[in-house]
């Protein structure tokens, strides 16, 4: 049985999808474009025995989070771009102390306070390299109302199944707009939990990995004492300066992702079988391009579209697999150019790379790719 | 298949965000798709704000309007910003505070929207689902009956009778501006 059709914004759906998946604190400072998802946390968190907090500010609106998390409870907090830069340093703490915790940046026009009310993707760099140091990353970006539901689900599952904090990539428009969606039943959610110690307090080694790199983890406040710090640390918790535990940490931290990228990574892709062009695009622009490639089929240009799911880690498998067979990878994203930076470290000597770029505030027209496609023919 | 973009336009504070997702609503009710988007950037300062809706019996990937098919426009202002963005043969419905240009080539209806909410009714609030109304019943892109229950949806209680008098006074004047 499924639940009615109904009108829905991004950033409700946001707020579904974790109470769905289990989110039951709230932490942070709201910021447009992304205010919805703290208000309706609010509004939405005692119905279900969850709490609500805001911060006075988005440091500590992380930092609240990630203390929260560590008491066992499933914890998110949202932003957009200003107060996703505040937040890089507790999420580097989240990264090396593998606390998990789910992080939605809704993204504006930036740098700095920027263009508040309007669309823009350029934090996908920072959401890969905005916190210092070697550090395990994953982001998801939606580019429906209905997969932000989906991907706000899946990012508190991968970030219980790692131990790590995980990021939704949004944008202003898919953030903002209403669509029709229709939500599954609870039944049908897989909903994942953190693994927790099976021997007793006495024997608990807080970061010591199983045979998947992950270590248990224990609620605080349940007898298993154990220290959390920044510092690089054994598997008691404690701060060591042992090149040889440092190395093993760090290591072991960025390996739990790539022995997973298969559980980790998504992507979607439309008429690649025979297309000559492929466009890549993600959250809200994939829509323009989608737009744009059922145009240019209705002409006869061969033309397909590869949309990213998972950001980072970044599909390269496969983004390298069609490059060999294609004239070009067009790159649209609103931004400079950030995500092609990847394609062209994989693909530069296989095929041509081009690009669509736009930071004027509003998102890419359809049009502006299709002139791209044509042009490149 | 049938698709509408609409923009409603006008000035702040004339609920044209709310009526953007009733006209949704309405569309979902009749088991089309719909997305809804609203600006209130840079755009949006200094009087003018529009919503914008499309419904499709497929589904939507742009979500923003390109092709103007209606173009809902309260304010001489908010005319003068995009009337430019109504297609060729896209259908104009103005409020009648405001002046056409005497070179305008769209179809054009007029209609007192924000007066009949004021004088008609009392209530200068109901002015959204006053125009809702007349554009269901210049263009029939809805039923009525849709529109209806979508707005009952929506208002607080207490105001379901104005609401109803407000869509039907809308509907009859949107009938009465296409003879």
């Amino acid at each position: 049985m499924k639940k009615e059709p109904r009108l829905m914004q991004g950033n409700e759906a946001c707020v579904e999808g974790a109470i769905a998946a289990g989110m039951r604190f709230y932490a942070g400072y709201p910021i447009t474009p992304s205010t919805e998802i703290a208000e309706l946390s609010a509004e939405k968190l005692p119905y279900v025995g969850g709490r609500f907090i805001q911060m006075e500010d988005e440091i500590a609106g992380m930092a609240a989070t990630i203390g929260a998390a560590l008491t066992g409870v499933k914890c998110m907090t949202a932003t957009s771009g200003p107060g996703f830069s505040l937040k890089q340093e507790n999420i580097g703490y989240a990264a090396i102390a593998e606390i998990p915790c789910v992080i939605v940046d809704v993204q504006r026009g930036g740098p700095s306070t920027g263009q508040p009310t309007c669309p823009s993707q350029g934090d996908v760099m920072q959401a890969k390299w905005g916190t210092h140091g070697d550090h395990p990353v994953i982001a998801l970006t939606p580019s429906s109302v209905k997969e932000t539901f989906d991907l706000t689900v899946r990012c508190f599952n991968l970030a219980e199944k790692y131990r790590m904090p995980v990021i939704l990539l949004l944008d202003e428009v898919i953030g903002h707009m209403r669509e029709k969606v229709q939500l599954p039943e609870a039944s049908e959610i897989e909903i994942i939990d953190r693994k927790r110690p099976a021997c007793s307090s006495e024997e608990y080694l807080p970061f010591k990995p199983e045979e998947d790199l992950v270590p248990p983890m224990a609620d605080f406040g349940t007898g298993y004492r154990y220290h959390v710090t920044g510092l690089v640390h054994d598997e008691t918790g404690f701060p060591s300066n042992s090149t040889k535990v440092a190395d093993k940490l760090i290591r072991r931290l960025v390996d739990k992702i790539e022995m997973h990228k298969d559980d980790i990574i998504q992507w979607e892709e439309e008429n690649t079988e025979d297309a000559e062009i492929i466009i890549l695009s993600y959250g809200c622009v994939a829509r323009a391009a989608r737009t744009a490639m059922k145009a240019l089929r209705e002409k006869g240009v061969k033309v397909g579209l590869f949309r990213p799911i998972t950001i980072w880690p970044f599909p390269e498998e496969r983004v390298l697999e069609l490059a060999g067979k294609v004239k070009s990878i067009i790159v649209a994203e609103m931004n400079l150019g950030q995500l092609v930076l990847e394609v062209e470290r994989l693909c530069n000597n296989i095929t041509k790379i081009d690009r669509v770029n736009k930071v004027s505030g509003e998102i890419i027209y359809p049009e502006e790719i299709a002139a791209k496609v044509e042009e490149v023919l | 298949m049938e698709k509408y973009e609409v923009r409603l336009s006008g000035s702040g504070g004339q609920g044209l965000l709310l009526a953007g997702i009733i006209l949704a609503e309405a569309a979902i009710t009749e088991g089309k798709n719909a997305v809804q988007t609203q600006s209130y950037g840079p755009e949006a300062r200094g009087g003018a704000s529009k919503s914008e809706v499309l419904i499709s019996d497929e589904a939507i990937d742009f979500p923003k309007v390109r092709n103007c098919d209606i173009l809902l426009a309260l304010t001489q202002k908010a005319y003068e910003q995009y009337n430019e963005g109504l297609k060729e043969d896209g259908i104009l419905i103005v409020d009648s505070s405001v002046a056409v240009d005497k070179n305008e080539t769209h179809k054009v209806y007029s209609a007192p929207i924000t007066e009949s909410a004021v004088v008609n009714l009392g209530k200068p609030m109901v002015t959204n689902i006053v125009a809702l109304g007349t554009i269901i019943g210049i263009t029939n892109m809805l039923t009525k009956e849709a529109l209806e229950q979508a707005v009952l949806k929506r208002v607080p209680k207490g105001t379901e009778d104005l609401n109803r008098r407000a869509l039907s006074l809308g509907y009859e004047m949107g009938e009465n501006a296409k003879i």
